[in-house]
This record gives structure tokens, sequence and C-alpha cells, in this order.
């Protein structure tokens, strides 16, 4: 559905970011970006959604492909208009609007009010809590209604990707399951393809289908999720666990630093 | 009714039209602030411009009026979009001073070509209204300030409308809240920028053409510009309803300034009365009444 190719960001014309970056997503199933702060992962997404321009970043090698089209190059809202849509990290709910504001403004590549409307009850459907704040202005809601409006209103332009930066930040875990449980449920009912970057390694490689890890800038390990739980470096690095699977403890005095494969 | 208690509200009442008027001026800062974060300094000069430009054309024989007004709005549609293109559009990502700078630059440039190509001398617009006062309970008032404040109350709903219920008017509120997420909304910022600057020119052509009609225009006529400051930060910068009100208070305090103050200190209270109500609203409310808060969640 959405395939980069090989792309290099480079941003102010001197600091090279992406290294070659290469991620498949798959039409109707979550895809997992890992890696540490720092690695790339929000960059990318960036690249691939076009706001990256108005940081004064670039691709500069490599393409970016939307079903059969080309993306690179393009204006973040002309990318929109091509069926992709961007969750940004930390929510960045338009503050100042009401609820349905912001969803209306998220609708804003619709041709009709009606088809917006429309929109506006999906959105509440799957997250009725949005309905009782709807006049509500969004800047006061909680972190968890924030989060679930920024994915509805992501959704209001009907995309067939979601760029989805780090759902999890901030949020108590117990949201973070619930915010995950509606994720997946929309990826199977609306067909969605998702995009998924996480610090939040366990939660991702749990609902993700296939997932990639990314360290400096380039991708150093890629695989079914199933196989990267099982993947002793992951387990180490990301999950926390010991090569049986029991939770780490620091505690043990001798401990020596494993080191990542991968880096060889 | 007590002698006093008429003086008192005849002084109201012009002071409330004097500052819609005043509140029309202000709108047109308010829509640029409230789409583009951009502070315009040359909100004064952009009226004067639009008077420049009815007064000519009127003095064109046989030019009807409201032809002479088609002309205007559409010349300021023009130049709001044009200085948004030419100017501030290379500056987009720039710190914000660099804007203000720039609309500093071209209040100065405006002042110069203005009595350059039309001539210095002041210029008359007469609106069809007659001369003869309308009386409303105690005062009476000019007929030109009545109409100026009917056309400032009507854009006011207007615009009201505008950015609560129409979608792009929730988009353009979008943009002034996030211009990074708002594109990723499929919206196109500059096509709003440029749309707020068009906007805020039809505003100055209507408030060249009152404000032209009650003072005649020359360049002093940029001097209202200057009132649009005290207006704004008392209303809040961003706010529509905040300017209609700032407007009505500014031009309520200087009228009654004028009438009981002048006899004893022999004149020119109403010129700084608004700026120290100004200061005093700075200390206690720096957004302004109804101006937009930072919203933080702790």
């Amino acid at each position: 559905m959405l395939a980069i190719n090989n792309i290099e960001v480079v941003y102010d014309r001197v600091i090279l970011v992406l290294k070659g970056v290469s991620i498949d997503v798959g039409e109707g199933a979550i895809t997992t970006l890992l890696g540490a702060n720092g690695a790339g992962k929000t960059t990318t997404l960036k690249a691939i959604s076009g706001v990256l321009r108005s940081e004064r970043g670039e691709v500069t090698k490599g393409t970016i492909q939307l079903g059969e089209q080309r993306i690179d190059g393009l204006r973040a809202h002309d990318v929109t208009r091509l069926g992709l849509a961007q969750v940004f990290e930390g929510r960045r709910v338009f503050e100042h609007l009401t609820t349905e504001e912001n969803l209306i403004a998220g609708g804003h590549v619709q041709k009709h009010g009606a088809s917006v409307k429309q929109g506006i009850e999906l959105v509440y459907s799957y997250f009725s809590r949005l309905r009782e704040r709807r006049h509500q202005q969004s800047g006061y809601l909680s972190g968890g209604e924030q989060q679930m409006l920024a994915i509805g209103r992501a959704l209001m332009s009907q995309p067939k990707v979601v760029l989805l930066d780090e759902p999890s930040l901030g949020l108590a875990p117990m949201l973070v399951e619930e915010i995950f449980g509606i994720v997946s449920r929309l990826v199977k009912q609306e067909n969605l393809s998702v995009l998924l970057v996480e610090q939040n390694a366990t939660m991702a490689l749990a609902v993700a289908d296939h997932g990639y890890v990314m360290e400096n800038g380039r991708i150093v390990l890629e695989g079914p999720a199933e196989k990267l739980r099982s993947n002793s470096d992951i387990k180490e690095f990301y999950l926390g666990l010991n090569e049986g699977g029991a939770r780490k403890s620091y505690h043990d005095t001798k401990h020596y630093k494993r080191r990542k494969r991968w880096l060889s | 009714m007590s002698e006093d208690l008429e003086f008192f509200l005849a002084l109201t009442l012009n002071g409330a039209s004097i500052g819609l008027m005043y509140s029309l001026i202000a709108l047109g800062f308010v829509l640029v602030y409230k789409a583009t974060d951009a502070i315009n300094f040359a909100q004064g000069e952009f009226v004067m411009l639009a008077g420049l430009i009815v007064a000519v054309s009127l003095s064109i024989e046989a030019m009807p009026l409201i032809v002479a007004i088609a002309i205007v709005i559409v010349v300021m549609i023009g130049f709001g979009f044009g200085f948004e293109r030419v100017v501030l559009r290379p500056l987009l990502g720039r710190p914000v001073v660099a804007v203000i700078m720039a609309t500093i630059g071209l209040a100065a440039v405006l002042r110069g070509l203005g009595p350059l190509i039309f001539g210095s001398e002041t210029r008359a617009v007469s609106l069809p209204v007659g001369d003869d006062p309308i009386v409303l309970g105690p005062a009476s008032l000019p007929p030109i300030q009545v109409v100026g404040a009917a056309v400032a109350l009507l854009f006011f709903l207007a615009f009201s409308w505008f950015f609560k219920k129409s979608r792009m008017g929730v988009a353009m509120r979008a943009v002034a809240d996030n211009q990074q997420v708002a594109q990723a909304m499929g919206i196109n910022v500059e096509r709003y920028f440029a749309l707020a600057w068009a906007m805020a020119g039809i505003v100055s052509a209507l408030g060249g053409v009152v404000w032209g009609a009650m003072l005649g225009v020359d360049v002093q006529l940029a001097l209202v510009g200057l009132k649009v400051f005290p207006v704004v930060i008392l209303g809040g910068l961003d706010s529509i309803g905040g300017a209609l009100v700032g407007g009505l208070i500014i031009g309520i305090v200087e009228s009654l300034a004028a009438g009981y103050l002048d006899p004893f200190v022999g004149g020119g209270t109403k010129d700084f009365a608004p700026y120290v109500l100004m200061i005093l609203v700075l200390m206690i409310r720096p957004y302004g009444i109804f101006g937009r808060r930072q919203i933080e969640r702790v």
C-alpha cells in the first residue's frame, strides 16, 4: 500500500538524518517502526506525509509510493488528498477549537458537507467519549480524549493509510490498551493500513503484523511481528526480558552488556 | 430626564457610533492576526489607501458611488492578496519580527506613495446621506457616523457567522491554531493566508469609505489606524467579538473624556484616554477581554 524505497532525508541541506530507509506497509495491516529516541522514526513519518518541508527538511534520494502514485516531493495538503493521514506525536489537537470543530477541520478535503457529517458520526461510533465532549474546547480534554480526537480527526479525510506517531505517549496503561484496541478494530473494519511508530515495543509488537527496528537513521532489523517478539536482541533491548523470557533483573551483580548482533 | 443624564447619554451614544467605526478597522487587523499570526502595522495605511482610491474615483465625472465602492473593494482585495503573495510569502517560517518589519515598511511606503501619486490635498468623499443630524433620544449624530456604525455591525455579523459556522472559517481557525497540523489535514495554508489578507482588504475598503467621508482623505487618515491598538489590546488580538466590544469601549471612553475632562484641562484628553486604558488592560489582562489564552493542562 505504502512503499518507501531507500530514502535519504537531509535537514537544512547539511544534516543527514535518514540514511537509506526502506519500509513496506501492507494493505489492511499494522506495520510498526521501533527505535530509541532520535533514531529517525518521526522524521520518517514526516518525510512520508510531506510536512518535512515546513521544517526545512528534504527527501534527497529514494522514492515514496502510495499505491501506484509517487508522493515524495508533493506538498503535505496534496498528500492528504491522495488518502494518507498523519496522527502527530503528542496529539497536537487544535486546542482552541471544540472537539467537533477539530473533526470538521480534519474533514477539510471532503467536497460535501454531508460526507463530513457522516465522517463525524463514524468517528463517534468508534470513540463514543468524544460525542460526550463534542462542544468542549479540545485544549481542555484529557490526554486520552485528545489522543482519540487526534486519531478521529485523521480518519475524517477517509484515508487509506494512517501514520500513527506514538499514540501511547504519556497515557495510562489502561488507556493505551483501549486506544490500541480501537485502532486494531479500525484496521479490520475500515480496511486501513497503519504505520505505527512506538516506544512501547511490547504493545506495538502485540498489535502489529510486521515490524521494523531503526537505529541512527537506518533500518537494522525487520520481520513479522511474532518473529521479532522472539528475537533475543529485541527481547533484551526493547522488551526488557532475558533469554528465558523472564523479566530482566538489574539486581544481578554480574552482568555483561550484550552486544547487539546487528551492529557487527 | 435631568440635563446631566442627557449629556451623559448623548456622549455615550456618540462615542459608541464612533467606536463601532474603530471596530471596523480593528476587524481588519484581527482577521490577519487570527489567521496568520502577523501583526499588521499598516492597517491605518490600508484605510488611507482605500480612502484615496474612493476619493479619486469619485472625482471622475459622473462616477456613481456604488461603482466607486466596487472599485475600491476590488482594488483592496487585490492589494491585500498581492502583499501577502509578493512580500509575506517569502517570509513564511521566519521569525514573526520579519513580518512586523515588513508591514511597518509597507506603512511608510504607502504614506509616501499616496500623496506622491494622488497629490497631498485633502479630498472629500461625499456619501448621499445628507447633513441633517439623526436624532437618537438625547443624542443627535451625524448621518455618516450612523452609516459607519451600521456597516461595522453588518461586517461583524457576517464574519462571526463565517468563523463559527462555515467549514472554511473553521479551517482558517485551525490554521491559526497550528499551521503544520493544519497542512496535514489537507488544508492549503498559504491559500488561507491570502484569503485572510484579502478579507482585511475588504474591511479596509469599507473603512476607507466611511472614515474618508467623515474626516476627508489625506495622509492624516492613516492616523485612525493608531486607534486600532488600544481597541485590539482591550478586546484581544484574535477575537472578532473583542474587536467589537473593544471599539465600543474605546469610543465611549474617548467621548466621555472629551465631554467631562476637556473643560478642565483645556482639551486633548480624547487623544490619550484610550492609551491610558490600554496600559491598564495590559497590566490586568494581557490577552484582552476575549483574547485567546494559552491553554495549559497540568
